[in-house]
Formats: structure tokens, C-alpha cells, sequence
């Protein structure tokens, strides 16, 4: 298994943000973790990452337990994408400065093909290489968060909401150039979303949550086969497929 | 009458380093109390137009425009204290990044007490009731707790519901919603757009709606303006709007994954330099 959670708890003070919790991702895979506002999802992500103080249970990557810190080589492998892309880039930081900064730490050679193509795969203009983050739309932003993610070649994704904020050509670019990742590199993927729709298209499985307990795990054949059987999951299909009439 | 918004050949350019780049080349847009929903591919001037409505542009943007009214208000020319005035008492934006545009130190609550309190009469006890009724009303599960949090111990979600009762707060005629429930799951979206679809029908607010989400824009809308690449590339009811035929709209209905089935690859946009116009 490339990632493995089991009986995770997380707290924030009093608030028990994640309860429980278990699951595991083997290498190459992509694993979906959907359900509703404040379930935990995002926490889940971060307490990954090294983020969240306050947990107990047992976490592993690549068969290594993880422990409070992580290493720099946990990072050169393991990326985020954050939800909220805006506080997640620098404000002060050009794109070309946020995307060489982690060749930099990483020592990665070929700063300079390295960054264009970045650019070139989440489909940005050149234009925007020089501009702050403010001086971008949310989906260019967004777009800068994933390339900064993809720059360094990591193996495991941990993607939060990562195509929200972008329009719909751009969501199939970056869906499509996920997919290739993972067939190329064998690029493992955990992805947070709202949307069914994208977390079916990428995930072969996926976890609802709802007050912090994942209620229901299931392979994205019996999600889309109208097989899913907690009361969460069936409304979320139900609500996703009206739309789509 | 008046209509709620003119908008009549707005242009928007940002300087750059080889001279200025347009944003919005020539929109123009006519709506009342009603439901129009902005569609259209990332950078393609959806929030800049937004924006410029209510005056909100960084300084060194360069706005033209035959007519940019509100409410028969030039904003182009209006005064300073007019526009304050006008935001946030008659109408508001909601922002796509919320915690962006939230006061990151000050509690949540306290924040929709004071948006509430700024634009109506009442006292300290009877805003605290209002933020607390409007945390309510965006379906906010423990609004004792949010109301007290700061706006980093709010999940994603949280955080867009608590921008979306600020702006509520002073019982706006024009809302401008960007993006408003990008990270919300379909649940609590549903109820947030009935919330914003009584405030049009029963108080004749007046709603832009900003999104990627075609389908929601086609289900929730009046009509819907279409932009590429700083333009109004067609403008149709929204109900028409899976059976668009311009090539942009279809390919951006193409792009969409289902969930009903499964497709290998997703297609994307081929751009035809005919459609820059
Ligand atoms: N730093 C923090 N301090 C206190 N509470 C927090 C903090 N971060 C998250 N929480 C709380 O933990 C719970 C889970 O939040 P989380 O961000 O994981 O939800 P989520 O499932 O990602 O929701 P969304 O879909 O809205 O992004 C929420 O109740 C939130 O208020
Ligand atoms: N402050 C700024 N300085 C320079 N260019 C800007 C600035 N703000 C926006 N732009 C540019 O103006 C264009 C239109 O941006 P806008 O934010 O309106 O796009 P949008 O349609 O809302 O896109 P998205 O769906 O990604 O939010 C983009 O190319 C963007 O990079
Ligand atoms: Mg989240
Ligand atoms: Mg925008």
C-alpha cells in the first residue's frame, strides 16, 4: 500500500474534526474522498501532510509509519494541492519564483524547461509567468497551485478540491493530464471534491464522510450502477444526477 | 423604468509590460430583478466585469464605457462616499476566494454583526440575533461555534457560506455572486441556491451569477450571458442552454464529466481564432 490510514482521530480544541477514520491507497491508484461542508475531508489531507497537531491513530507512506514531523524527502515525494489556492501561493512571490522554489530546495536541475513546461501542462499563458497572484483570475491561480505541486515530480498527489475554481475546459486539461501522470509515473492520488462527477472520472474508489466518520467506502462502478447504500452518498448521487438531466 | 444594471460597451485593460492588455472588450449587459448567470472560460473577464460594476477594480485598471449604471447611478462618475454607500447597503459582491475577503482576525460572527449593523437599525444584542439567524439560514450546522471561529478554523465551505451571510446581512438589491458555491457539496448548494432564488422572487433582489457550472446556471437561471475572451460571445435564455449552438458553448458542455457514465478521456476546447471577433 502506498498510503495507509487506520483509526484516525483529529482534534481542534473541542472540535473532534475526524473520527476514526481508515482507509488505504495502493501505488498507482486514485482514491476519492467526497462527502458534505465540514465533514473532515480537508483535515484528512492535511493531517497527511504533517499539517494538524492534535492526532492519534497510524498513518503510513510507501509501508514507513509517519510520525509528527515530516522530512524533506516526505515532500519531494508527496505533494497538496490546498483548497484554498489563494492563501496557499505567496503574495508577494512572482509565478516564476513560486514554481522554482521548490526545484530550489529539492536541488532539481533544469529550472528553466522545468518551469515552462509546468506552465505548459495546466495550460497558462507565458503572459503570466511574471504576474503576482493577484493579478490573476481564481482558475490561473488554481492553475499555479497544480503546476508548483507537479514541478518537482512527486509520486503521491493529495489534491483538495484541486479543479473548483477552474472552468470546465481547463478542469478536463488538468483531469486528463492526471490521468496521464498516473499511467506515466504511476502517480498515486487521493482528491477531494464536491463534484461526483470528477471524483468518478478519476477514482476508481472512493470514501464518503459526514460529521467526521468516513459512513461508506465503494468502487466508483457501483456508485455510477446507482449501488450505494448510505442514506449521504444516495442524496449527493441523487442531487448530481438531477443536474446532469 | 430604469433597469436594475446597464452595462453598454465596457471596456477593462491592466497595464503590462508591452503596453496595456484588455480584460473586457465591449460588454454590454441589461438585467432586472431577475436571475442572469455569466458563463465562459477561465480569464475570460467574468469577474472583472463583476468587479468594475461596483467600482472594486485595483487602481491601475483603465475602465471605459458608453453606460455603467446601477439603479440609474453612474458608478463610472459617482462620488466616492456614493459608492461605499452603495456597497454593501444595495449591493454586494461575493467573492470566489472567501477567506480572502474575510477579516482574518476578527471572529466570523462579529463580522456578519457588523455588516448587518452598518446598513440597518438595531443595537449590538439585535445584530448578534441577526448573524446568528443568517448563519442559519446558510445552513450552517453549529452556529454557536462559527460564530465565535476565526475564519482559519472554518473548512473551505464554511467559509463561503459565512461571506454569503455577510453580504445577505444588509438586504442587498443586487447581488454579484462569484463562484458562490465552488466548494460547496451538492446538499448544501441546493439550499443555498433556494435561499438566493426566494431573495430574488420575494424581495426583487437582482442576481449575478458568476460559475463554471453550466448545468446549475442552466437549472437556476433566467438567462445567460456567455463570455470569451473578454466578450459576450451569445446570450440566451438559460433553460437553452444545453441546446446551445455556437461552438465555444458546446464545447464547454462537452468538457464536463458524468457521473450517469463513463468516458476514457475528456474532450477539450479547440479555439477558433474566429471567435476573439
Ligand atoms: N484550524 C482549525 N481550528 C478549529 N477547527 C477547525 C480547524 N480546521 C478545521 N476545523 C474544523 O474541523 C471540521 C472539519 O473541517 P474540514 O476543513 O476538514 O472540512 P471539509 O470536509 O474539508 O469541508 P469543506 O468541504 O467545506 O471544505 C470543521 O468543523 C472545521 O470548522
Ligand atoms: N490586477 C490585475 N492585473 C493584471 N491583469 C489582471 C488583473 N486582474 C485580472 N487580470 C486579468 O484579466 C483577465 C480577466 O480576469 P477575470 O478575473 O475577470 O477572469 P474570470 O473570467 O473571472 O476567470 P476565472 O474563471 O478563472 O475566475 C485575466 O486574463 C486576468 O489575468
Ligand atoms: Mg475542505
Ligand atoms: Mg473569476
Amino acid at each position: 500500500m502506498m498510503i495507509e490510514v487506520r483509526a484516525l482521530d483529529v482534534r481542534f480544541g473541542s472540535v473532534h474534526a475526524v473520527r476514526d477514520v481508515s482507509f488505504a491507497v495502493a501505488a498507482g491508484e486514485s482514491f476519492g474522498l467526497v462527502g458534505e461542508s465540514g465533514s473532515g475531508k480537508s483535515t484528512v489531507l492535511r493531517t497527511l501532510a504533517g499539517l494538524a497537531a492534535d492526532w492519534t491513530g497510524y498513518m503510513a507512506m510507501d509501508g514507513q509509519p509517519l510520525g509528527r514531523r515530516r522530512s524533506r524527502a516526505f515532500f519531494r515525494r508527496v505533494q497538496m494541492v490546498f483548497q484554498d489556492p489563494y492563501g496557499s501561493l505567496h503574495p508577494r512571490q512572482t509565478v516564476d519564483r513560486i514554481l522554482a522554489e521548490p526545484l530550489a530546495v529539492h536541488g532539481i536541475p533544469d529550472g528553466e524547461s522545468r518551469i515552462r513546461r509546468a506552465l505548459e501542462e495546466v495550460a497558462l499563458p507565458r503572459a503570466v509567468r511574471f504576474r503576482y497572484p493577484h493579478q490573476l483570475s481564481g482558475g490561473q491561480r488554481q492553475r499555479v497551485a497544480i503546476a508548483r505541486a507537479l514541478i518537482a515530480d512527486p509520486t503521491v498527489l493529495l489534491l483538495d478540491e484541486p479543479t473548483s475554481a477552474l472552468d470546465v475546459s481547463v478542469q478536463a486539461e488538468v483531469l486528463n493530464l492526471l490521468a496521464d501522470l498516473r499511467a506515466a509515473r504511476q502517480l498515486t492520488c487521493i482528491l477531494v471534491s464536491h463534484n461526483l462527477a470528477v471524483v468518478a472520472h478519476l477514482c476508481g474508489r472512493l470514501a464518503v464522510m459526514q460529521g467526521g466518520r468516513i459512513v461508506e467506502t465503494l468502487e466508483t462502478a457501483a456508485l455510477r450502477a446507482g449501488k450505494a447504500q448510505h442514506p449521504h452518498t444516495r442524496e449527493l448521487v441523487a442531487l448530481s444526477r438531477d443536474l446532469e438531466e | 423604468m430604469t433597469p436594475l444594471v446597464e452595462i453598454r460597451d465596457l471596456h477593462v485593460e491592466f497595464p503590462g509590460p508591452s503596453g496595456p492588455v484588455p480584460a473586457v472588450r465591449g460588454i454590454s449587459l441589461t438585467m432586472g430583478r431577475e436571475k442572469l448567470g455569466i458563463v465562459g472560460e477561465s480569464g475570460s473577464g467574468k469577474s472583472v466585469t463583476g468587479r468594475a460594476l461596483m467600482r472594486l477594480l485595483p487602481r491601475q485598471a483603465r475602465i471605459r464605457a458608453a453606460a455603467l449604471r446601477f439603479d440609474g447611478v453612474d458608478v463610472a462618475t459617482a462620488a466616492p462616499a456614493t459608492m461605499r454607500k452603495l456597497r454593501g447597503a444595495r449591493m454586494g459582491l461575493i467573492l470566489q476566494d472567501p477567506k480572502f475577503s474575510l477579516n482574518p482576525v476578527m471572529r466570523v460572527g462579529n463580522q456578519i454583526a457588523e455588516a448587518w449593523a452598518a446598513h440597518r437599525k438595531g443595537g449590538a444584542q439585535e445584530a448578534r440575533d441577526a448573524a446568528f439567524a443568517l448563519l442559519e439560514q446558510v445552513l450552517i450546522r453549529d452556529p454557536k461555534r462559527v460564530y465565535d471561529a476565526y475564519p482559519h478554523q472554518l473548512s473551505g465551505g464554511m467559509g463561503q457560506r459565512v461571506m454569503i451571510a455577510m453580504m445577505l446581512a444588509p438586504d442587498p438589491d443586487l447581488l454579484i455572486a462569484d463562484e458562490p458555491t465552488s466548494a460547496l457539496d451538492a446538499t448544501v448548494q441546493a439550499e443555498i441556491l433556494r435561499l438566493m432564488d426566494r431573495l430574488v422572487s420575494e424581495r426583487g433582489m437582482g442576481l449575478i451569477l458568476i460559475s463554471h457550472d453550466l448545468p446549475l446556471v442552466a437549472r437556476f437561471c433566467d438567462r445567460v450571458a456567455v463570455m470569451y475572451a473578454g466578450r459576450v460571445l451569445e446570450e440566451l435564455p438559460a433553460s437553452e442552454l444545453h441546446h446551445a449552438r455556437h461552438p465555444y458553448t458546446r464545447g464547454l458542455l462537452e468538457c464536463l464529466p458524468r457521473l450517469d457514465r463513463a468516458v476514457p478521456r475528456l474532450p477539450t476546447l479547440a479555439r477558433d481564432p474566429t471567435w476573439l471577433g
